[in-house]
């Protein structure tokens, strides 16, 4: 069929929209891939599970006695545990409000040695409900036995 | 007793919202008007009994009746009533209770003012009204009752979550809402267009100025929730792309397309089918809003714990609205498009690109908000989206609409001439390049601010230049109609705010901080001294509280007052303080005494110091200001539709391509 000037600029105006679709798409994926955090209790991450992510959330109970304050600055380190393992906490800024012992937190960061470095710390926000995927995550964590992951 | 009469009121709602669903529909299908005739005193009974229920809830929170769970779970003998109101909607039941007052309010509102439409087709949009009603009453009649009893019947409450206790959030939620339930009034003229197979030019000039309406109401609750997590949630931030906001944001993104296609189609007759679909996504995307922030489906600051039996609702009636009307759509949108052909250079096109990139963001938001429930379907682990995704992406996609947008006013309908476009482009792009070369000095060469100070130089003299031709060339009177003046108005709010955005996240400091009273933090200029903290009480809390003198070249500038509250049941609640200002915000939160127990010793110190924060909120209420004034034009009200139908310019079927 021959190419009419309506035709032609209809082929144009499609092979935009596809192009623009495709960049699109490939930011987008990029984008995700980039910013995707796994939530990963103590005892996940002692099996090996947090190896390959930079960045990670750490999802648990802070242990009761664990906070330490650094005297001259706003370093603060505790322990975060679930049933089957801990994991050291490292943080420096303001902590929640509802930040104490025994109350479940996520913190997002990166693992530095044995250390778990956070930039951000959440607790729960009140006193009877836990995030869903944090109670979802521990009852996995305890499902699973210790030293092997589910993910292949 | 009086418990039991919001639910019989709930009841009779339900039961005349299926009469205003059903008959009319019906009625219109075969021509009678008696069923037709149903819709309006349904559509009122049922606001009636609603308002009651709404009033029976309120009153029960007033009179601190605690047999009734709702109640009891959110108030208790020590709330001031001013937060007992506000704690009606403070928990998923009531919120869904005002969720329906507002949308009877709009129903009202839409009977009262539709009879200038024809009759098939008003009965149409009412039942369409009363279906989504229909929809909202059995679910709380089923699964979210606000007036269950609680036996035995305690001797005090529980408390409204004191995140809520603060004068924004009271205005907060009603504002969104009639916002989200806007969205509806176009819907039902989609879906009622659909049904009849037809939707004439002069029915959607007739929806246009509702969208304008509920989209300014959903921009205003949308700026007062941001405004409320800045001074609220003691963190400084004013967007933190959490799944509720994101819930809020993406209807307003649809709907500010919706708002440009509908002009399109309402002046030219094109883009009707597109007009349409995004009606139903504008409202699809305001009923996942509401259900996305109630639920608990996705972990978030305004989530509740959920009973499975809602969540099954809910995903049956988000089904069947978005199911049915994308299959609507499918079978009956070939039939209703058409309207004038346009060339590439033209205003049609530029705000076809807009459509489609605000479409795209909207979709973009919606892939990262869901992708943790996705990630869960697929078995991926429990994965959270960071902000930086939306972060990265968002500018990216809305970069070609601020680059277009001046020019968007000065395209004429179907056919544009370029060198005008040319004598714009080189005026704004010298303008907002030489502010920015002199920005650049100001601002330490930061990239960020001077884009800023570029995007707004490049949106405000595009306005003004437009502004400057409408005075020129139009007669005295005619110059700045209600939809030209709201739309000047809102394109400046996109300057400010862009202005405001990149300026505040370049320029802004924060510093967390040790500080034994007595010491001072000298931030860009201002020195802030820690004076100590004391104890003092409220109506229902008690707080240990900061002051911190703010001196500049040892003027003294503010005194603030942050604190930490302890509410009666243990909950502990940061309060910002903050020093606003023009072109500045100082702002300081109390972190924790660094000594446990010791409050007259050294605290942790959350200091800010904010250039142009509230540029943001400036430029939202603009451009909600421009919504109100576009929909306000005269032109929207005074013709009949005969008259519109039979002027040259709005023939309905013509150039049917």
């Amino acid at each position: 069929m021959p190419m009419n000037p309506t035709r032609k600029r209809r082929l144009v105006i499609v092979l935009l929209i596809l192009a623009a679709a495709t960049l699109a798409t490939v930011l987008v994926v990029v984008a995700l891939q980039n910013n995707m955090n796994y939530l990963l209790t103590p005892s996940q991450v002692q099996s090996g599970q947090a190896s390959g992510y930079k960045t990670f959330r750490l999802g648990g109970m802070v242990k009761a006695g664990s906070i330490q304050r650094s005297s001259d600055s706003l370093k603060v380190t505790f322990t975060v545990v679930d049933a089957g393992g801990a994991m050291p906490v490292e943080y420096t800024g303001i902590l929640p409000d509802l930040f104490r012992d025994n109350q479940s937190v996520i913190a997002t960061g990166h693992m530095a040695g044995a250390r778990f470095v956070a930039t951000e710390v959440l607790a729960k926000h009140d006193e009877t409900y836990m995030p869903k995927e944090l109670k979802d995550a521990m009852a996995k964590a305890h499902a699973e036995k210790p030293g092997i992951g589910n993910r292949e | 007793m009086t418990p039991e009469l919001g639910q019989l009121a709930l009841i009779l709602a339900l039961l005349l919202a299926l009469a205003q669903g059903v008959l009319p529909l019906i009625g219109a299908w075969r021509g009678n008007h008696a069923l037709m005739a149903v819709a309006r005193p349904a559509a009122a009974g049922q606001a009636v009994f609603v308002a009651f229920a709404f009033g029976i809830l309120v009153w029960a929170f007033l009179h601190f009746d605690f047999s009734v769970q709702y109640v009891a779970d959110n108030s208790n003998l020590e709330l001031p009533w001013y937060y007992r109101i506000a704690a009606v909607w403070g928990a998923h039941e009531g919120s869904l209770l005002l969720w329906i007052f507002i949308l009877n309010v709009w129903t009202v509102a839409l009977a009262a003012f539709s009879y200038k439409l024809p009759e098939v087709f008003a009965s149409r949009v009412l039942a369409v009204m009363g279906l989504i009603a229909v929809g909202f009453l059995a679910f709380i009649v089923f699964t979210s009752d606000p007036f269950g009893r609680l036996l035995p019947m305690p001797g005090d409450g529980a408390d409204l979550n004191p995140v809520l206790q603060d004068p924004g959030m009271a205005f907060h939620p009603p504002v969104l809402y009639t916002g989200y339930v806007g969205f509806s009034v176009a819907f039902a003229f989609a879906i009622a267009g659909l049904l009849g197979g037809e939707l004439e030019q002069a029915w959607v000039r007739w929806a246009r100025p509702w969208t304008n309406v509920a989209w300014a109401f959903l921009t205003l609750g949308i700026v007062a929730g941001s405004w409320w997590a800045y001074a609220e949630l003691g963190w400084g931030g004013w967007w933190f792309w959490d799944p509720v906001e994101n819930a809020s944001f993406m209807p307003w993104l649809v709907g500010a397309a919706l708002i440009h296609a509908q002009a399109v189609t309402e002046k030219r007759g094109s883009l009707r089918a597109w007009t349409i679909l995004l009606s139903i996504f504008a409202f699809s995307l305001s009923l996942l809003g509401t259900f996305l922030v109630r639920s608990g489906v996705l972990t978030s600051v305004h989530a509740f714990a959920s009973d499975p039996r809602r969540g099954v609702f809910i995903l049956i009636f988000l089904t069947i609205v978005v199911g049915g009307s994308l299959l609507l759509y499918a079978l009956r949108a070939p039939k209703v498009a058409g309207g004038k052909a346009f060339q590439l250079l033209s205003r049609e096109t530029v705000l076809l690109i807009g459509n489609l990139m605000f479409a795209v963001a909207a979709a973009m938001v919606l892939l990262g908000t869901l992708f943790p429930l996705i990630g869960d379907a697929l078995n991926l682990g429990r994965i959270s989206v960071g902000p930086p995704y939306f972060g990265f992406l968002f500018p990216l996609l809305m970069l070609p609409v601020v680059l277009l947008m001046p020019f968007g006013p000065f395209l004429r309908w179907g056919k544009g001439e370029s060198p005008l476009l040319k004598q714009i482009l080189l005026r704004v792009g010298v303008a907002a390049a030489a502010c920015a070369i002199v920005a650049a000095f100001f601002v330490d060469g930061k990239l960020k601010a001077i884009v800023g100070v570029a995007a707004l130089v490049w949106l405000g003299v595009g306005v003004l230049l437009y502004a400057y031709k409408r005075w020129r060339d139009v007669p005295r009177g005619r110059r700045y109609p209600g939809e030209m003046a709201g739309m000047l108005l809102a394109h400046l709010g996109v300057g400010v705010f862009v202005a405001g955005v990149l300026l505040t996240e370049s320029l802004s400091v924060t510093r967390d901080v040790r500080m034994a009273p007595g010491e001072t933090q000298h931030i860009s200029g201002y020195d802030f001294r820690f004076d100590g903290v004391h104890r003092t009480t409220g109506p229902n809390w008690k707080a240990d509280q900061g002051v911190i003198t703010v001196t500049r070249d040892d003027k003294q500038i503010a005194v603030m007052h942050p604190q930490k509250r302890t509410y009666p049941r243990g909950q502990v609640q940061t309060e910002s303080a903050v020093d606003a200002g023009v072109f500045r915000d100082l702002y300081v939160a109390l972190g924790e005494p660094m000594d446990a127990g010791n409050i007259e010793g050294a605290w942790a110190l959350r200091l800010y110091y904010k250039p142009f924060v509230r540029w943001i909120w400036g430029g939202g209420l603009l451009m909600m200001l421009g919504g109100f004034v576009c929909a306000a034009d005269k032109r929207f009200r005074l013709k009949r539709t005969a008259d519109a139908t039979a002027s040259l310019d709005l023939q309905p079927q013509e150039t049917r391509a």
